[in-house]
């Protein structure tokens, strides 16, 4: 079905019934339980763990299967937000253009910057992609918004405000994102035991457009260009004997994965119609490039996976606080309590970042191929088969 | 003519800290082949190692001093340094005063030890791993470090003053009847970046350690089968190459303060450098520190800024694109670098 084999189609289900369900799945706490903060199953969050899905699913076309390592991702996310926000400004809240046009438009810019780029690879790439992601970051902070020719808004970010055009809003339409009429926050809530699930129309619109993105990963890697660009990722130089030009599968794959990135940006924009410079910046280039290794490079359910878990740690390390950790740790004898907090202290709240970076290095020493190898890994063990296939799963090669 | 002059200065100035990082970044792409990512964090430790002098320095006790009184009537506290305890008065605040300067000495061994430990302790094992986990492992280092530095340090940036008698201003080209203002701690930064890199260049070409490390840059397996130890020697070079980067950012505390991210802000504009300059040539990495650092000058002034706004915030690129679709290889690249 869907000119999918079985086992791609039993995966597009298993994701498409994770999706919808999410808002149980992730709520498995009630809500009044001291356990509540670990649930997950709220419009904001569960908006990103789609939205981040798609970056991660669109980054992994271009490094998973060429293995040319991009650090400068997040520039087309940022420029695919700012193109929505304008649609919004000019048009009005109805997010169907806003998002086309992040599309169209970070598109375009993909094509700008990989023509360059791409005449480089290996470390050259990733030099010149987070050059141009910083270039960007650094136009969109300050020189795109000058009050002559103001683009992006600056430091405040762009937003919509009262005196813009808008020209096909009218009163009988909501006053904030909208899908002809419905609203992105619309959310219904269903009350069910001490259970209260949420139901977020913005939420849903992204799931299903992430079907649609993974759908066409799953067609894109399993097609002769999908092929092609892996040959790409394992010998390039030999692909270039044979007389072959790589270049333009290469960008192509750029083109599409930083389309993905625009999607992304565009979605973004459209649960919270704000968009700020910071989206470009090269921690969030690393970002997307820590999901997709976390989850597995190459592989096409790990970049959704590793977008999750890295927004829901995001999100809960963030919240615990000093007083969390007393919490959970009072049972300890007083000195001990004292002890345990200040060695966990410096990696949560505030310290998200430090235990992000200390995750991405985790991973890449000892897990390479991410948690599906790992995943692989441990299944292999419990069938008792020889670890010396472990060679054969998705590794990350560079194109050089 | 004061004018250019004026800028010059002002890229020598930007360019030596560029020049001193893409210098050290090139020192160990060229020696162990590894592409880090984390070499802007050694220049934001080096900067903390200031801090952390200067903090060390004025550790002080308190006294009460029955004669004086605060403006609530209470005896009034007076806090003391024990520097200023030990050495006297005079003698403590000359060395509080000096703490920027003092801080290279401070700042040499523990630059040398931390990259020794990086290396050893984390880059040996990346030898063999592609170049994209180098790149990975060393970014998440950097990521890391940062956020340590920031744990202990906060986020706002601490100031680290230069020493009063080189905190002026000072007048120079009276005699070419020139008459350019410019502070002095640039123009000392200027010129020990100057004799870092002098040193840097001379320690490879006349001393018998840094032939061997040119060689084994050269060929490596030629240099091992003549029996050298060239893992060992590569490591030092990557603690050296750790220590002019930390060097750079100890002198660079009075021109901005420091502050947690100033590593990451300074290494993409120097792996710009580096590839501009090309990719495992050192002096193409000097070269081209100084030239981006005079351009961006150049683009700061206010005729170019009201020209073309914001040039200064992209120049650096710009040329970086124009040098890499003319000249692929950077302007001293040599062929075969990075190039399999």
């Amino acid at each position: 079905m869907f000119g999918l084999k079985n086992t791609d189609l039993r995966l597009l289900l298993i994701v498409f019934v994770l999706t919808m369900a999410a808002p149980f799945i992730l709520n498995p706490f009630p809500t009044e339980s001291g356990l509540a903060q670990f649930n997950a199953g709220y419009p904001d969050l569960m908006q990103k763990f789609v939205i981040f899905g798609i970056f991660a699913i669109g980054f992994n076309i271009l490094f998973g299967l060429t293995g040319y390592l991009s650090f400068g991702h997040a520039a087309f996310l940022g420029v695919g937000s700012y193109a929505c926000v304008w649609m919004f400004k000019l048009l009005g809240y109805n997010v169907v253009p806003g998002i086309l046009l992040s599309i169209v438009v970070s598109g375009l810019f993909a094509l700008l910057i990989g023509v360059i780029t791409l005449r480089r690879s290996g470390i050259y790439f990733s030099i010149l992609t987070l050059a141009f992601a910083q270039m960007s970051f650094a136009l969109a902070y300050s020189v795109l918004s000058n009050p002559k020719f103001n683009l992006t808004n600056g430091e405040t970010g762009l937003q919509v405000y009262a005196d813009d055009p808008q020209w096909f809003h009218s009163d009988r339409l909501p006053d904030l994102p909208h899908l002809f009429g419905l609203s992105m926050r619309a959310t219904h809530k269903m009350q069910l035991g001490a259970w209260e699930f949420q139901f977020n129309a913005g939420y849903y619109m992204c799931a299903v457009i992430m079907l649609v993105c993974f759908y066409l990963a799953i067609r894109i890697f399993r097609s002769p260009f999908g092929l092609m660009l892996r040959a790409v990722k394992s010998n390039q130089q030999r692909m270039n004997y044979t007389g072959l030009n790589s270049r333009p599968y290469t960008l192509a794959a750029f083109v599409i994965s930083g389309m993905y990135a625009g999607l992304a940006g565009g979605l973004l924009s459209a649960v919270d119609p704000l968009a700020g410079a910071e989206r470009m910046q090269w921690t969030a280039s690393g970002e997307v490039v820590l999901m997709t290794i976390l989850g597995g490079a190459g592989t096409l359910i790990g970049p959704v996976l590793g977008a999750g878990l890295i927004k829901y740690f995001e999100n809960i390390f963030s919240k615990i606080n000093e007083s969390v950790l007393h919490q959970w740790f009072g049972f300890l004898p007083d000195g001990l309590e004292d002890f345990v907090i200040t060695l966990i202290y410096p990696f949560v709240g505030k310290g998200w970042h430090l235990t992000l970076g200390l995750i991405f290095m985790l991973v890449v020493i000892f897990l390479p191929g991410g948690l599906i190898e790992g995943g692989q890994r441990i299944g292999r063990a419990l069938r008792g088969k020889k670890a010396s296939d472990a060679g054969k799963s998705a590794s990350t090669e560079p194109a050089e | 003519m004061d004018a250019i002059i004026l800028q010059i200065l002002n890229g020598l100035d930007k360019g030596s800290a560029y020049a001193l990082i893409a210098l050290g970044l090139t020192l160990i792409f060229g020696t162990l082949g590894v592409v880090n990512f984390a070499h802007g964090a050694l220049f934001m430790i080096g900067a903390f190692c200031s801090v952390t002098l200067s903090k060390l320095l004025n550790l002080s006790f308190e006294t009460v001093d029955p004669t004086q009184k605060d403006f609530l009537g209470n005896p009034l506290k007076v806090k003391t340094p024990y520097v200023q305890e030990w050495f006297g008065p005079e003698v403590g605040a000359a060395i509080i005063d000096w703490s920027v300067p003092l801080a290279i000495l401070f700042a040499i061994p523990i630059m040398l030890a931390v990259g020794y430990v990086m290396e050893r302790g984390l880059i040996k094992h990346f030898y063999k791993r592609p170049h994209a986990d180098q790149i990975l492992v060393t970014f998440g280092l950097a990521i890391v470090l940062q956020e340590i530095v920031k744990f202990y340090f906060g986020a706002n940036p601490i100031q680290t003053p230069a020493p009063d008698a080189l905190s002026g201003v000072a007048t120079i080209g009276g005699s070419f009847g020139l008459n350019i203002s410019y502070p002095v701690w640039r123009l000392v930064y200027i010129a020990f970046s100057g004799l870092l890199i002098f040193g840097a260049f001379a320690f490879l070409q006349f001393t018998t350690f840094g032939m061997v490390v040119r060689a084994g840059m050269a060929d490596r397996e030629t240099v091992q089968l003549l029996g050298i130890d060239i893992d060992r020697r590569f490591t030092i070079m990557f603690g050296i190459a750790a220590a002019i980067a930390g060097l750079a950012g100890v002198m660079y505390g009075p021109i901005n303060a420091p502050n947690y991210h100033m590593g990451m802000d300074f290494l993409v504009l120097s792996f710009v450098v580096v590839v501009v300059g090309g990719m495992g040539s050192l002096p193409g990495a000097v070269l081209a520190g100084f030239l981006l650092g005079i351009l961006e000058a150049f683009a700061s002034t206010t005729w170019a800024t009201t020209t073309i706004p914001g040039i200064n915030q992209i120049i650096i690129y710009l040329v970086a694109i124009i040098v890499l679709l003319t000249r692929p290889r950077g302007l001293m690249g040599k062929k075969g670098v990075m190039e399999d």
